[in-house]
């Protein structure tokens, strides 16, 4: 208990007494952090958007021959209901249909009028689960009697898909690639810190100090700096991606139909993923940077 | 207190000591002293481990330091009061905080230190500095402070490599004034140095080592007469020392 007294009120000492340094290393892992953080708030936002396509996208529908009566339409309802990724099975008549088209073309909506007879179809829409069985489902009622054609979304699903797979992708390697820049930045700048106290530490060591006693007051400088650095990062993070969810959110529902990833449910999970990395890049970096001063 | 057995300590192409046989008594006060690269600073880094011996035996206290693990080591040191030439104090802990620092080691508690470390202080004749950052001290006082973190401990044998050699020679008297009553209260004291003054009017036992050998071991005179080229060839050599 005293021991951690001891290393508290040291490392809080050095701070003050170096206050150059410590300000250079929360500047350097911040800077990090914040690089970090537009990409974890990316990753969340793309990882939304994928799911939110996908279950989207998850309509496949059956347009009947023309002259399908209500028997065989309930026929091939049947026959899907049980299909495995099968969600809903659902009847659409060609006056709905008219209705939805109708309504989708909005002021243009009169131009349908002047078709006359409703030449659309009779139509069945399978909801399923998964892109997956989607296809199945799709190759499976190809051909079928009384089927004459079957709409799915398959390649814009697949094209969007992989865009946002890759976007994800990208984001993790930039991520991983910035933890490693980072902790060699921070490692880096506190091997500063512990050059400059080179000699402090050779005197502690002629003294009697063992390798721990001398260890202990950086490693908890180093922890410090890291969280102090996490919270400022998740702290500015949040603030900027509130105001930006503020600005764009409800134009990127329009364009996207999709919702941005609220500021308050990523507050958490900010705080506590900076920290974990805020901790471990400062201990990870005062560990290293003193391994060569106390190798005796 | 101090046995060397056939002690030898090689460089890779220069003899530190060679074949060195030396015995320290508990209570005594010891003189180091010898022309430069004579194998002085081997001596003490042996008594230290901060090197290794080729060969021989070496017992400080009671303890076969040849033998000790790197573990060990700063359980050897926390024994010896070591005081050096360039005071060595932490510029950034105040006089107070830089002899606390030596009972902190050792886990003390808050009380003790505070009641032993003004006593300390006052000893070494500076009970109003201890606020005082080591840069705001005189050289003189600077070495008081490091004496007086050195004995805060209680060690059985103090080491001194050359304490009087940044300081005047009014000053340098005070610090064996105060290194002759450390001894009196029975530490044992090995002493480097080059200040013929000093170890003339002491009379203590001198040790003189040349090349790596004991040539000299009596009680008595300083035993050289050095240039002052000499002297500050010494002591570049000892700042390079510690580079
Ligand atoms: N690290 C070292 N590497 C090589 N030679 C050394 C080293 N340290 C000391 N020596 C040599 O060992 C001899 C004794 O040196 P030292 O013990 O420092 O002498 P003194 O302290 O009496 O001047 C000298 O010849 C010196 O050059
Ligand atoms: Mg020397």
């Amino acid at each position: 208990m005293r021991t951690i007294g001891y290393n508290l009120k040291q490392a809080f000492l050095q701070i003050g007494r170096n206050k150059g340094m410590s300000l250079a290393s929360v500047f350097a892992i911040t800077a990090m952090m914040l690089i970090l953080g537009l990409f974890f708030v990316i990753t969340v936002n793309v990882n939304l958007f994928s799911e939110m396509l996908k279950s989207e996208y998850d309509e496949v529908e059956f347009f009947l021959e023309d002259g399908t009566d209500a028997d065989e339409a309930q026929a091939i309802m049947d026959k899907f209901e049980n299909e495995p990724g099968v969600q809903e099975v659902a009847f659409r008549s060609k006056d709905d249909a008219m209705k939805i088209m109708k309504q989708r073309w909005g002021e243009n909506g009169y131009l349908l009028d002047s078709l006359g007879d409703n030449p659309l179809p009779d139509s069945v829409l399978v909801t399923v689960d998964s892109p997956e069985n989607a296809s199945k489902i799709t190759e499976a009622a190809e051909g079928m009697d009384g089927i004459e054609d079957v709409k799915y979304y398959k390649e814009t699903v697949e094209k969007l898909t992989s865009i946002t797979d890759s976007l994800q992708i990208g984001a993790l390697v930039v991520m991983a690639f910035l933890i490693v820049v980072s902790v060699v930045v921070v490692s880096n700048t506190i091997k500063l810190t512990v050059f400059a106290r080179a000699r402090e530490i050779s005197i502690m060591k002629y003294i009697g100090a063992s390798n721990w006693f001398i260890r202990g007051p950086f490693l908890v400088e180093g922890i410090i700096i890291g969280i102090f650095s996490a919270l400022v990062s998740a702290g500015v993070t949040y603030l900027i991606y509130d105001k930006i969810v503020d600005i764009i959110g409800t134009d990127v529902m329009t364009i996207l139909s999709c919702p941005m990833v609220p500021a308050t449910y990523l507050a958490m999970n900010l705080v506590a993923v900076f920290a974990a990395m805020g901790v471990s890049i400062g201990a990870c970096g005062s560990i290293i940077s003193m391994r060569r001063f106390l190798d005796t | 207190m101090i046995t060397l057995e056939n002690v030898t300590k090689t460089y890779s192409s220069n003899i530190g000591l060679e074949d060195a046989s030396i015995h320290i008594d508990k209570g005594d006060f010891v003189f180091l002293v010898g022309p430069s690269g004579a194998g002085k600073s081997t001596f003490i880094k042996l008594l230290l481990k901060e090197i290794d011996a080729d060969s021989g035996s070496i017992v400080v206290d009671g303890q076969e330091v040849t033998r000790l693990s790197n573990r060990e080591v700063p359980l050897l040191r926390r024994k010896i009061g070591i005081v050096f030439q360039d005071f060595r104090l932490l510029p950034k802990k105040t006089v107070y905080e830089n002899v606390a620092f030596a009972m902190e080691i050792l886990h003390k508690s808050r009380k003790q230190i505070k009641k032993r470390v003004p006593q300390a202080l006052a000893l070494v004749g500076i009970p109003d500095k201890a606020d005082k950052y080591p840069d705001e001290l005189s050289a003189g006082e600077q070495q008081r402070v490091a004496i007086a973190r050195a004995i805060i401990n209680k060690p059985s044998l103090l080491i001194a490599d050359e304490p009087t050699g940044n300081l005047d020679p009014a000053t340098a008297d005070d610090i064996m004034d105060l290194l002759n009553k450390i001894n009196m209260s029975g530490t044992t004291i090995v002493m480097v140095t080059h200040a013929k003054d000093i170890v003339d009017k002491m009379n203590k036992r001198v040790i003189a080592i040349e090349s790596g050998h004991i040539v000299r071991d009596e009680q008595g005179q300083y035993g050289y007469e050095m240039a002052q080229d000499d002297v500050k060839e010494e002591v570049f050599d000892d700042a390079y020392d510690r580079l």
